[in-house]
């Protein structure tokens, strides 16, 4: 068993690209979920947007990339309100049914035949990231070392000796400006939660006749919430489609919205840093099992009839739900929550 | 403010309520009579929840710097009117005026924001907000709560300051001051019913429309929010409450409304509506044994 392997895998895949966005889309979740209680099951969608915002923008309308993320926000504001407007005045559930079946209505057009040639049906399409990796400072031919960082044709590896983190020039940009639009959020939304507007907020999630009671437009705040947590979703979905450099269809699925969940729920819904250590932990988690499994398969520590690589992926989902009802009956305010306010009745 | 000058002020509320008891001694008691000096007045109101009328209202109307009781047997249709009255629920037809303005078109936030703040029948404490948040969240006008000025803590943190100023007095009004950093999800049924008014307080309003305040409230508590109550009416504010309990109609009442099957059978002074035979009627069915008719 190579534990080395096994954790620098896992460590680097904790704060790498693929959690970074699961770390933003959850931030917006938190805004409408966490400190709103509007229940968005439709976040996937919103990450669409922004994935195909920018990719058909810049493939199929020939664009500027800036013009693509332009299209992407705007495009999440507009179903912000396109679902919003009919639902939000309505109770908290009829928000979730209209968002789950607009994430399967978004999912079903962009993989249908009838545009497939600007869209590429369920092939999705690809070729609209290099512009964002030529403002990358990290070149692939660098090569430097210094104490425990040594760089290699463009490859980082910091060796910190029980394990290392090894990223690609690609990551290490997709990691830059992941993380720099976390810190953004993290400081923007932690003045906001903090502020009277976030009091609002907060007030709508525990009741929101009796907000109304006291005189606040609880429609403008709900609908404030879910274009700014649908913006940060639909980021998330640009980090998505750069840093994989193509747009699938199907990886929108509800899966992927019900993984934001997991992640806010993991780290703690209403709390700041939440959903981003849910992201890193969740990540950290997955990996984890899944390489510790493959190692001892590898090793023959696991009988090949029992278990076979190829059912690895399916068994760690497996323990990663089995850990998440555990977490809700033993932690249900996860990780960075707070025990007395959850336990209080809520009516 | 001295204390001379504060009892002047008590002095022109009590002065008020005087003019008020002796306006409303003059108004006939039947339903839909005219008052002197309304601050509410109804027309027309109807609901219908498909074939089934809830609320039918001809006219009502509620003297201003009085505490008015509606009453009614369950099922009169007395929430549905608050509910219509506060904006929280439309009518099917109707117009009303609130503080000389026409109110039918407000929505419930543009009603509290008018001046006319409800209380409900089961207490809506946010359970997760500290006693001191859900004061705050009451005050009205506060610039930090738009979403661009909330970011800018220069802009709303004077006005922050003073809030928690004033709801700290009224939070010590109603012995809640030393709760302050709870959550309102930790205080007793009685304690949130207090805060609930505590909270309505917030927004200076000129009319308070009370649901059951006394709903599933222990003796003692009882006569305390008897106690404020009538406070509110000292300070020149108008009290419409739904009630059930008899005694407390007799004990702060100004003015009784007495509805049945969505419509006011009668209106008048608590001893006025013991001694009418309507109201016994609607309580109890028009033919009760032992009808004194």
């Amino acid at each position: 068993m190579d534990w080395h392997f096994v954790f620098s895998q896992a460590l680097t895949q904790a704060i790498g690209p693929t959690m970074l966005i699961y770390a933003i889309a959850a931030i917006g979740l938190n805004v409408q979920f966490g400190y709103t209680g509007l229940l968005n099951f439709g976040q996937a969608a919103f990450a669409a947007m922004g994935a195909y915002g920018l990719a058909l923008t810049v493939v199929a309308a020939g664009l500027p990339f800036w013009w693509g993320i332009a299209v992407g926000l705007l495009a999440a504001v507009a179903m912000a309100l396109l679902l919003g407007i009919p639902t939000l005045r309505l109770r908290a559930d009829y928000l979730a049914i209209v968002t789950i079946a607009a994430a399967e209505i978004v999912r079903r057009l962009a993989r249908s035949t009838v545009w497939s040639e600007h869209t590429g049906g369920s092939d999705g399409i690809r070729g609209f990231s290099e512009p964002f990796f030529a403002m990358s400072p990290y070149s692939d031919d660098a090569n430097w070392s210094f104490a425990f960082v040594s760089m290699e044709n463009g490859r980082l590896t910091v060796d910190l000796g029980i394990v290392d983190f090894q990223y690609s020039d690609r990551d290490l940009w997709i990691m830059t400006v992941g993380w720099a639009l976390i810190a953004v959020f993290l400081v923007v939304l932690g003045l906001l939660v903090h502020s009277p507007w976030g009091r609002v907020l907060k007030g709508i999630r525990e009741d929101e006749e009796a907000v109304r009671s006291l005189g606040k437009n609880v429609f403008a705040y709900k609908m404030q919430a879910l274009v700014i947590g649908g913006l940060i979703g639909a980021t998330a979905g640009f980090v998505f489609a750069l840093s994989r450099a193509n747009v699938q269809p199907d990886t929108f699925s509800t899966d992927f919205t019900f993984y934001f969940y997991v992640v806010l729920i993991l780290g703690g819904a209403a709390r700041l840093f939440g959903p981003v250590l849910g992201a890193a932990l969740f990540w950290f988690l997955y990996n984890l099992l899944s390489q510790t499994l493959n190692q001892a398969i590898r090793a023959e520590l696991i009988p090949a009839g029992a278990l076979s690589s190829i059912q690895v992926g399916p068994l760690v989902f497996f323990l990663l739900g089995l850990g998440m009802v555990l977490l809700l009956i033993y932690r249900p305010q996860g990780i960075l929550g707070n025990r007395r306010e959850l336990m209080l009745d809520v009516r | 403010m001295s204390d001379s000058e504060t009892e002047r002020e008590e002095a022109v509320f009590r002065e008020a309520h005087q003019a008020a008891l002796e306006a409303l001694a003059d108004v006939a008691p039947e339903p839909g009579v005219a008052k002197p000096d309304p601050i509410l007045s109804a027309t027309g109101v109807r609901r219908a929840f498909g074939g089934l009328v809830a609320v039918d209202v001809e006219h009502l109307e509620v003297q201003r710097g009085t505490i008015t009781a509606l009453i009614g047997p369950n099922g009169a249709g007395k929430t549905t009117l608050f509910n219509l009255l506060t904006g929280f629920d439309r009518p099917s037809r109707g117009t009303w005026e609130f503080d000389g303005r026409s109110a039918k078109r407000l929505r419930s936030y543009q009603m509290a924001q008018a001046g006319m703040v409800r209380t409900f029948q089961l207490t809506k404490a946010l359970t997760r907000m500290t006693v001191l948040d859900n004061m705050l969240i009451a005050a009205p006008d506060q610039l930090g709560e738009r979403l661009w000025a909330g970011l800018i803590h220069g802009m709303w943190r004077g006005q922050e300051v003073g809030n928690r100023a004033k709801a700290l007095r009224l939070l010590e009004r109603f012995n809640l001051a030393d709760k302050c950093h709870d959550y309102a999800g930790e205080l007793s049924g009685g304690q949130r019913k207090l805060l609930e008014m505590a909270r309505a307080l917030m927004l200076e309003p000129k009319m308070v429309m009370l649901d059951e305040p006394m709903a599933g409230v222990n003796p003692a508590l009882k006569q305390s929010l008897l106690e404020h109550i009538k406070e509110l009416r000292e300070e020149g504010m108008t009290v419409l409450f739904v009630e059930h309990d008899m005694d407390m109609i007799h004990e702060i009442a100004d003015w009784v409304v007495v509805m049945a099957a969505g419509q006011v059978i009668t209106e008048g002074t608590p001893d006025q509506i013991s001694s009418d035979p309507r109201v016994i009627d609607a309580y109890l069915g028009a033919h009760h044994d032992g009808a004194a008719h």
